[in-house]
């Protein structure tokens, strides 16, 4: 033991710079938690990518050979893998919430929040823990869909900007599931309203279909989706169809920078119970 | 104490005693801790009721009371996670209302439930704290396994903390509330559900470190027993306020020679609590602390 406490020394308030530097390496130490816990227990990326290969594979493979969705030169299969790897990422992100309640009932939020971290370096570094997770999940699903003939682009500058509109996309919907958790404050409620939403943020987007084949309704709900610009950006990027990259990755990064400032803000509510 | 006994740091506003108490070989500066007519309501309820306390630097201090009264939420708003008034608590003359972050890195807290992340092995249960305390880049790897060691884990600690017993848990969460070295050391209940040895563990490892480093610790627990033999002294808190305070002994011997702390608690908090105190939520998260502990 060699510490000593010869003088009380209180150390003074960060500045914004200091700030800045605080949220980028608590988002660091976080996704770092995040890398090792992926390392130690794989099994949950296993299971958590047999509903993406049943979609490629069930879903995929029938609708390719029915030809019910037109989706002019690109195959069905190609046009549908890059909304399947956003519905991976999703389904994550918005389960994440559940993840920061049970850390609330063990205390673990608790001592994160008495650290002295930034309420929004903890909400992003979980936002992007969650996106370094999808991410994974990512690199097994695109396997998959290699394997079941998908024509991914090999340009390495496209594989950045997948993971690039993976971690924004997850770190919205990341953070709109620790919103709904700072709001319904129990893993129950959260299961229940997380459900509701899901299905119909992945339905309402041109995750399975073109959307033109949307009715009217639909594409006004398509427009304010965050997941159809992930989708659009993923699938310029991986199966080069025409995407709108600038708009796409535009209204990400927004949605992300105000999800996360918003998940900030409610965060506190989980712990004074 | 008398104002004249008392000196301001010009920076923090802290006010320091200017004679220290230097048995340890260190100065004590005064107080670790001040709450001054502290409040928390929950609606009409009122958790917190006025409670003024201080607590001496380097000494155990005891927070005693049964299940719901005002121990927790207390310990929250010392901690920062509930929002104090401002001037209504400092931490070694720092205002926890106004300067949050900077009391952040002077205290250490290890919650009631044990925390400690499952999946990961001890080191990196340690080093995650390390990292988000800015322990420097060049000393973390020596800093961790110096706490490790300090909690009779080095051992142990490249194995997950899944495989690890509740007392080695709970000094895995010491580890990792002690890496950045705090001033103010706050355990919620650390003992809870823990066996007669891995206690007598975990607070052979506060008192060694307390009596090395000079730290200040802020102990809630139920175990009047523990309070008796650990702590400097004591406050035994009912319905928000705090009913007495003192050393253990003085206590006991309030009420009679042949008193124990048990006998002080029951004087001062009556015998109907069982019925009465503690919700729906106390006994969940008991019941969780059990279940992760067996």
């Amino acid at each position: 033991m060699t510490t000593q406490l010869h003088t009380v020394d209180v150390p003074p308030d960060p500045g914004p710079l200091k700030q800045m530097s605080a949220v980028i390496s608590r988002t660091g130490a976080m996704c770092l938690v995040e890398l090792q816990k992926l390392r130690h227990d794989r099994t949950d990326l296993i299971t958590r990518a047999i509903q993406p290969t049943l979609w490629l594979v069930v879903f995929g493979q029938v609708f390719t050979r029915i030809h019910a969705i037109p989706t002019g030169d690109t195959p069905y299969l190609d046009f549908l893998a890059p909304g399947i790897l956003a519905q991976s990422a999703l389904f994550i992100a918005i389960f994440y919430g559940i993840e920061i309640i049970w850390e609330r009932d063990a205390g673990v939020l608790s001592k994160l929040m008495v650290t002295p971290t930034p309420r929004v370096a903890l909400v992003a570094a979980k936002a992007f823990a969650s996106a370094t997770r999808a991410v994974a999940q990512a690199l097994a699903v695109m396997i998959i869909a290699v394997l079941l003939g998908v024509h991914l682009s090999l340009d390495p500058l496209h594989f950045l900007g997948v993971v690039v509109a993976l971690l924004l996309g997850s770190a919205c919907f990341c953070c709109l599931s620790i919103m709904i958790g700072g709001l319904v404050l129990s893993r129950d409620r959260l299961m229940g309203v997380g459900q509701a939403i899901m299905n119909p943020l992945f339905f309402a987007s041109n995750a399975l279909y073109p959307v033109q084949l949307m009715p009217g309704w639909l594409q006004v709900i398509n427009h304010v989706n965050p997941l159809s610009y992930e989708v659009d950006a993923l699938r310029g990027l991986l199966v080069n169809t025409p995407a709108r990259l600038a708009l796409d990755f535009g209204v990400l990064a927004v949605a992300a920078a105000v999800m996360i400032s918003l998940a900030a803000a409610l965060l506190p509510r989980l712990t004074r119970g | 104490m008398t104002n004249d006994d008392l000196t301001q740091d010009s920076t923090s506003g802290a006010e320091y005693r200017t004679t220290p108490d230097t048995d340890i070989g260190v100065p004590r500066y005064l107080p670790a801790l001040r709450c001054t007519g502290l409040t928390q309501r929950f609606g009409d309820t009122v958790a917190v009721d006025n409670l003024d306390l201080e607590v001496t630097h380097g000494e155990v201090f005891g927070l005693l009371g049964p299940n719901g009264a005002g121990k927790t939420t207390t310990i929250r708003m010392i901690t920062t996670l509930l929002n104090a008034p401002p001037g209504s608590i400092q931490v070694f003359g720092v205002d926890v209302a106004r300067r949050r972050t900077a009391v952040r890195r002077l205290i250490g807290y290890v919650p009631q439930q044990l925390s400690a992340d499952a999946t990961l092995t001890g080191r990196e249960n340690v080093a995650l704290f390390a990292r988000l305390y800015d322990v420097p880049r060049r000393n973390r790897t020596d800093r961790v396994a110096e706490v490790l060691a300090d909690m009779d884990l080095a051992d142990v600690a490249d194995r997950p903390a899944k495989t690890y017993s509740g007392g080695m848990v709970r000094r895995l969460e010491l580890a990792q509330a002690l890496v950045s070295a705090p001033r103010l050391l706050i355990l919620d209940e650390p003992t809870v559900g823990l066996d007669p040895v891995a206690r007598e563990g975990v607070w052979a490892r506060i008192e060694q470190i307390t009596a090395a480093t000079g730290m200040t610790v802020l102990v809630t627990t139920h175990l009047m027993q523990e309070a008796d033999e650990r702590c400097d002294r004591v406050a035994l808190m009912h319905r928000g306020q705090i009913r007495a305070l003192g050393a253990p002994a003085e206590l006991r011997g309030s009420l009679g020679p042949d008193a124990t702390l048990d006998d002080v608690f029951r004087a001062y908090t009556g015998d109907r609590l069982a019925e009465n105190a503690g919700t729906m939520r106390d006994v969940r998260s008991a019941r969780r602390t059990a279940g992760r502990v067996s």
